[in-house]
């Protein structure tokens, strides 16, 4: 009740400020000791009290703001570097980050806790960070299928299954170029890097044909619909699986026999930065076991977090195949960045889907 | 006259707004048209603008042109009537009346927009009132229909207010004059009020067509992203594909519209400023 | 017969205004999450909402905008269209077709193009970015209700008072403002309402860390729309109410004075 007070009078504040100065104005108001950081990462993907926690602890003032897909949060970045400090984008487009020269080398002896990160991780890091300077792993997973068991007969172990006239309008897409295109190429059996014009080709055309059944190409949605039974068949990301079939029990996320993508989405500092230090102090938070722990039982996205995952006290999803997976039971592939003319490839195939009929 | 001691001083009151004028007017402008006519290494090119006749951008440009025009004319056949009723009402509160028309303009355009989403979802209001009753439901989120929908609910206080200010001030004179002369209710109409209320309507679709051809947030919400529109593709050059000389010579195609819009106006409206 | 029609079909029209927005409004009330089913009645929502630090400083941000923005955009629309009557008739027409373009153009072209002047003149987006090119916008709704007034000014009165051995300034107010003072309130109003609902222009001119109304529910609607969005929508809708009664009362008790 208090805050809202303060809240009111600093309205009333500042409409009595009004005719002053533009800048005397309250967005920049709050009191930060040590500095500030901008944090830059995915919707739903910290559990806000680790936010609070950590300006609690360091004195450092959080501005945090969310994207939706990698390539939001590198045309942000690309306008300017320095607009955040930490972000946490995904293997491929860490690659072109670095390609790009937009990140700055982390300095280790400043991240003690990374020490919790098991190294399976940072050597599967190094397909896009060769020599670890960049990158330190936050989340990894795979991409799946998530249905509902009272709307689908079917078994469902095949991407195929997507392209059913049968769920005419009960299929969410990703709203995303290589998710979505991921998802075609991997049911014709091709590479999910691939950037052979005819197999691209052929990977739209699926996606042309699949529209009239898609209800909607979403990308955070994917789980509330879900869970509303707004639709039978999604495609949605491995971490979401737990929380889901929590909220609904009907739900069971699958991943389909041709394979899927192995993503890791891991915490770098751009290049622009102002407040490195803060960043590195943040990465090295996120990487302490009890933190950790905090956000996977959050938002339940699996974690490379050793002591994290040790800690697990539910030992149904300590030894759960879906928080877990064991990725020899299946193929996988992570993405690459393709270089500018493979990204044109995509997105114009991309675009030539989004604009085809529905 | 002698408001000002001469033009100077008149000048140089209006000098900040001429300064300002050019900065955020002008200025911008000229950078649009700049990154829209050159490539990433500065060269000019016409490409950027041509890609409009690809075919995907080609499609989204009649998509949005076809939306926005059903739209409009939803907008128009509502309002005219509306108007018509409104400015035969004659009430001294007729203030209030017409604020009712306009209030919901007063709530945020994404508020407006999102209420339409919770209404037509597959499980949303509409669908499980109509389960209740066991009567058949429907299924126009994520198309065409849902988003003209959304114009015609987010626009249409664009329509109505241009339209009845313009049918208000037609002087009841004219209109009594016209009968006495043995004018029938219809003729009346087609040659009296009609082409007096012209540039109301003018106005009005204007104000309707402009913000529905170019809308993105629209079409995202309640087109479940399945129907791209000429907006959403500039949108994305910006916001996703970091292509900013595509995305402004795409914007200058739009300019070319808006433009002839302007010019077809200026040739009517001669009254001028009562646009809103 | 006729009138029952008027009647029945202004009637049609204000259902598909309002129908939508109450039922926004019923469902903030409604304890269960879904929107398909009825939970219960809860002022849940709204006691959430109140805690929403989010929410909280997006509407701090939106009307703090929307109110500087419109006394920066009175005051120089103002004072412009007062010059106006002092400039040559081809300098008056340039800045009235230049003062046209925000107005006519496409929110999604304004939006891009003062993103691309904020970049180039490597402007940190956010507060000031917005505010100045929420001005920008505003402005030609200003002149454009001022502009009618100041052309059917009387000068003789002004002339008269400083004749009379006025001053030039207390003649203004005295003479020329009051005959503007009402094109002015409407075109401040006018301002006022563009700045709260616009979305587009925000957005692309918008940085890091700073939301307001409109850009929060357009995330919001990206994630996962929550309640709280509806309590705040009703809220809203009952503000906006009471203003639009308060601002309808006000000029028709002054005229009952005179």
């Amino acid at each position: 009740m208090n805050k809202l007070k303060k809240r009111l009078l600093s309205v009333l504040l500042l409409f009595g400020l009004m005719a002053g100065t533009v800048c005397g104005c309250g967005s920049e108001s709050s009191k930060s000791p040590n500095g500030k950081l901008y944090v830059y990462n995915w919707g739903e993907y910290i559990d806000e009290d680790v936010i609070q926690e950590f300006e609690e602890e360091t004195g450092i003032d959080v501005i945090y703001d969310m994207f939706e897909t990698n390539e939001i949060m590198f045309a942000k970045l690309a306008q300017d570097t320095s607009a955040y400090d930490v972000v946490c984008p995904s293997d491929y487009m860490i690659q072109k980050l670095i390609q790009n020269d937009m990140l700055r080398e982390l300095n280790f002896d400043n991240i003690p806790n990374s020490k919790n990160i098991g190294e399976q991780y940072f050597v599967q890091s190094r397909d896009f960070d060769p020599e670890n300077k960049y990158s330190v792993p936050y989340c990894w997973g795979t991409v799946g299928i998530l249905y509902n068991k009272t709307m689908v007969n079917d078994t469902v172990d095949s991407w195929d299954i997507l392209w059913d006239s049968k769920y005419n309008g009960s299929i969410l897409m990703q709203d995303s170029v290589r998710d979505a295109m991921m998802v075609a190429l991997l049911k014709n059996g091709y590479s999910l890097n691939t950037t052979d014009p005819g197999e691209i080709r052929v990977a739209t055309d699926d996606l042309i044909t699949q529209k009239p059944l898609v209800q909607a190409y979403v990308v955070d949605q994917v789980r509330d619909k879900m869970i509303g039974g707004e639709a039978a068949l999604g495609v949605i990301y491995s971490g979401e699986a737990i929380y889901t079939a929590r909220e609904n029990p009907d739900l069971v996320y699958v991943v389909p026999k041709e394979g899927t993508n192995v993503w890791i989405d891991s915490w770098v500092i751009t290049k622009g930065s102002k407040n490195a230090e803060n960043a590195e102090k943040w990465i090295d938070f996120m990487c302490r076991g009890d933190i950790a722990l905090k956000n996977f039982e959050y938002i339940t996205y699996s974690t490379p977090n050793d002591v994290a995952k040790e800690n697990i006290e539910d030992e149904d999803i300590k030894n759960s195949k879906v928080a877990f997976p064991d990725l020899s039971s299946f193929p996988t592939e992570s993405y690459k960045y393709l270089g500018e003319a493979g990204d044109r490839l995509y997105n114009d195939a991309w675009m030539e889907v989004k604009s085809a009929d529905y | 006259m002698k408001l000002f001691k001469s033009k100077r001083q008149a000048g140089l009151i209006a000098s900040p707004y001429m300064a300002w004028a050019f900065i955020f007017i002008v200025v911008p402008l000229c950078m649009v048209i700049y990154y829209g006519f050159t490539d990433s290494a500065g060269r000019f090119t016409f490409d950027n603008v041509a890609t409009i006749m690809k075919p995907g951008y080609f499609k989204a440009l009649v998509r949005s042109i076809e939306l926005a025009l059903i739209s409009t004319l939803v907008c128009f056949i509502l309002s005219y009537p509306l108007g018509m009723i409104l400015a035969g009402m004659k009430l001294k509160k007729n203030a209030y009346i017409v604020t009712l028309f306009i209030l919901p303009m007063w709530m945020n355009f994404l508020l407006r927009t999102l209420t339409w989403m919770t209404l037509l979802e597959g499980k949303g209001v509409i669908n499980t009132v109509l389960e209740f009753f066991h009567l058949p439901t429907i299924s126009i989120i994520n198309t065409p229909s849902a988003i003209v929908l959304g114009m015609v609910y987010n626009f249409l206080p664009f329509m109505i207010l241009p339209i009845y200010n313009a049918l208000n001030r037609i002087d009841e004179n004219v209109i009594n004059a016209a009968r006495d002369l043995g004018a029938n209710t219809l003729q009346t109409f087609l040659r009296i009020i009609l082409p007096l209320s012209l540039p109301g309507i003018l106005s009005g679709i204007t104000m309707v067509f402009i913000p529905a051809l170019t809308t993105f947030a629209i079409s995202t919400m309640l087109g479940g992203s399945k129907i791209l529109l000429i907006g959403n593709i500039i949108e994305q050059e910006f916001t996703q594909l970091y292509d900013w000389h595509l995305g402004s010579g795409l914007s200058i195609v739009l300019m070319i519209f808006i433009l002839i819009n302007m010019i077809v106006e200026a040739i009517y409206d001669s009254e001028g400023g009562m646009r809103r | 017969m006729k009138k029952v029609l008027t009647r029945i079909y202004l009637i049609i029209i204000l259902i598909f205004m309002y129908a939508p927005i109450f039922t926004l409004i019923v469902l903030s009330f409604n304890s269960s999450k879904s929107r398909a089913r009825w939970g219960g009645f809860t002022l849940g929502w709204y006691i959430n909402l109140l805690s929403d630090e989010a929410v909280a400083s997006a509407l701090i941000n939106t009307l703090t905008i929307a109110v500087l923005a419109t006394i920066f955009s009175t005051i120089i629309g103002t004072f412009t269209c007062i010059a106006m009557i002092g400039l040559s008739p081809k300098l008056r027409s340039v800045i009235m077709g230049i003062t046209n373009i925000p107005m006519i153009n496409a929110d999604i072209v304004t939006g891009i193009s003062l993103m691309l002047l904020f970049r180039f003149l490597h402007l940190s987006s956010g507060f000031s970015t917005i505010l100045l090119a929420h001005i920008t916008f505003n402005i030609p709704f200003v002149m454009l209700s001022v502009m009618p007034r100041v052309k059917n000014l009387n000068f003789y009165v002004y002339e008269a008072a400083l004749d009379l051995g006025a001053n030039p300034a207390y003649a203004f107010t005295k003479t020329i403002l009051p005959d503007i003072i009402p094109g002015i309130v409407s075109g401040a109003l006018m301002a006022f309402t563009m700045s709260l609902d616009d979305f587009i222009i925000t957005y692309f001119t918008k940085g890091s860390g700073f939301e307001t109304l409109s850009t929060l529910i357009y995330n919001e609607v990206k994630r996962g729309i929550q309640p709280e969005i509806y309590a705040l929508s009703a809220i809203i809708f009952v503000v906006v109410l009471a203003l639009l009664l308060i601002v309808y009362r006000a000029p028709q008790a002054k005229s009952k004075e005179k």
